[in-house]
């Protein structure tokens, strides 16, 4: 689904990713996991095209897309939840939402199927986002990012900062879309058992660099909690 | 008594115009954090084009609503190549944007001088727009010109327009999305670069309908965009940058400030007092009258 091979990025003069190369399998889950300032977002931020790669290559579905910006990549069905609850603020939970579904033919119908995996947004509609608690906030994000209807999910931290009851709340519907199908997900986590728990690949990031990787079974936890206390 | 309010009303009327200016800095200034000095020229363009249309309309009514629309494109047009051709590659640098957006307002007022003479050109006032009328009769009357009445309703009708297109139009949702949270809205699949040409084509443009609306008040000059300007910038940054309700007060109060200490003082001592009364009230709230934290002034 998503091909990245020798990913090259950062900021200004500083370089954040050192060749950075890793897959999301078609309708599965990958996981990146890494201490803070390790890269993980930016490794996001880069698949999707909000920065430009100095180097590497970005392959969607076989397709090159390294050079199309951000919202082409959206289009091609790339979706993004970055990190830290982002919404805009000032528009309300029900704008936020149909910002995203003024583009589909049938966007009507996608609002709906997103209001449905959270239906406390319903209630909220009509308060703006910037208002909202920080698990609703949360929710909206991931809502927004599925109302494009995505092959693919970049998931920043969506656990990252949230009261613990709706944590799980999250966590269950972070498995279940990646279980029904049709939907593959990258996903950065510092929760490391939840995040082994919903892929099938992990990668270790520390410092731009992936130091190492496998599948998530059972004695991927250790190996990733050895290789993060390096 | 009268005479107070007629200056009011006056005032009233120059607030209508500076609004119809701010209008379109609250968009590209406010709400892009562009600081477009070449503004004002399309202020200039917009009441050249009126000049323009009375020749081969005859019909100083019809002239005027053709060059309306007409003022809008055409203002709008060149807010759209300006940002095309320099502002685009300058948004992250504000104080290099200003500089060369002033060195294009400088050869835009050159290409009018070229086009059209250095000394000031007049356009007739429609007959419906020259007329008075009379709110309070008697010794001491009040009268208000067609003329300040149009510019007023105008204005109005633009503040209106432009209000509910932002928040009730999916470009509306767009443009306020792309204002709060760049990355945001590009990753949530909206075309930002598209959406900062179409706002700065609306501000733009709305320059371009207060340049018509001041040939109905005045001479059309290559300097009359750079003479309004300032004004007009400190009528978003006392409304609250990016924020549309604020400028409306801004606007009629400053109008009305300047016109009424014009009367009791003079003109010099009037624009002295309003810059004063400017500076005291940002000493006291420097995010003017609204906040909204937009992308790059935050």
């Amino acid at each position: 689904m998503l091909e990245i091979t020798g990913l090259v990025a950062g900021y200004d003069r500083s370089t954040v990713l050192h060749g950075v190369t890793l897959a999301v399998p078609e309708d599965g889950v990958a996981t990146v996991l890494g201490h803070n300032g390790a890269g993980k977002s930016t490794l996001l931020r880069a698949a999707l095209g909000l920065i430009r790669p100095r180097a590497g290559t970005v392959l969607l579905d076989g397709q090159d897309v390294t050079r199309l910006p951000a919202h082409q990549r959206v289009r091609r069905g790339m979706a993004y939840v970055p990190q830290g609850q982002q919404s805009f603020p000032q528009l309300t939970a029900m704008e936020n939402l149909r910002l995203v579904a003024d583009g589909l033919r049938d966007g009507r119908a996608a609002l709906d199927e997103a209001l449905d995996l959270f239906p406390a947004l319903r209630a909220a509609g009509g308060r703006r986002a910037g208002l909202l608690s920080g698990g609703q906030r949360q929710q909206l994000a991931i809502a927004r990012a599925l109302i494009t209807r995505p092959g693919l999910l970049l998931l920043d931290e969506p656990t990252e900062g949230i009261q613990p009851s709706v944590v799980a709340e999250i966590q269950r519907t972070v498995l279940e879309l990646s279980g029904r199908g049709g939907l593959s997900v990258l996903l950065v986590e510092q929760h490391v058992g939840f995040a082994l728990r919903a892929a099938e690949r992990y990668y270790v990031l520390q410092a731009g660099r992936v130091t190492s990787a496998g599948s998530g079974d059972a004695q991927a936890e250790t190996a990733v909690r050895r290789a993060l206390s390096v | 008594m009268s005479i107070i309010l007629t200056q009011s009303f006056t005032g009233i009327s120059i607030g209508a115009v500076l609004l119809l200016i701010a209008l379109g800095l609250s968009l590209t200034f406010g709400q892009m954090g562009v600081i477009n000095m070449a503004h004002g020229e399309f202020i200039m363009a917009g009441a050249y084009t009126v000049y323009l249309l009375q020749g081969p309309l005859s019909s100083a009514g019809m002239s005027l609503l053709v060059a309306l629309p007409t003022a809008f494109l055409v203002a709008g047009a060149m807010g759209v190549l300006l940002e095309w051709l320099l502002i685009r590659r300058l948004y992250a640098r504000p104080l290099d944007t200003l500089l060369v957006t002033w060195g294009v307002s400088l050869m835009l007022q050159q290409l009018a001088r070229d086009l059209f003479g250095a000394p000031n050109v007049h356009t007739e006032i429609p007959g419906w727009l020259s007329g008075r009328v009379t709110v309070i009769g008697g010794d001491d009357p009040l009268t208000l010109t067609h003329a300040r009445l149009f510019i007023l309703a105008l204005a109005l009708a633009a503040v209106v327009a432009l209000t509910l297109a932002l928040r009730l139009t999916p470009l509306g949702r767009r443009i306020r999305a792309v204002v709060q949270h760049r990355d945001l809205a590009e990753a949530s699949g909206i075309a930002t670069a598209r959406v900062d040409r179409i706002t700065f084509f609306i501000g733009s443009g709305l320059a371009g309908l207060a340049g018509v609306a001041l040939t109905l008040v005045g001479p059309i000059g290559p300097t009359m965009g750079t003479n309004v300007i300032i004004d007009a910038f400190l009528v978003v940054v006392v409304g609250g940058i990016g924020q549309l309700r604020g400028a409306v007060i801004a606007a009629f109060a400053l109008g009305v400030l300047q016109a009424v200490m014009e009367y009791s003082t003079t003109v010099s001592v009037a624009r002295v007092t309003v810059l004063i009364a400017i500076v005291a009230f940002l000493q006291w709230r420097p995010q003017g009258i609204y906040t909204l934290r937009t992308r790059s002034l935050a």
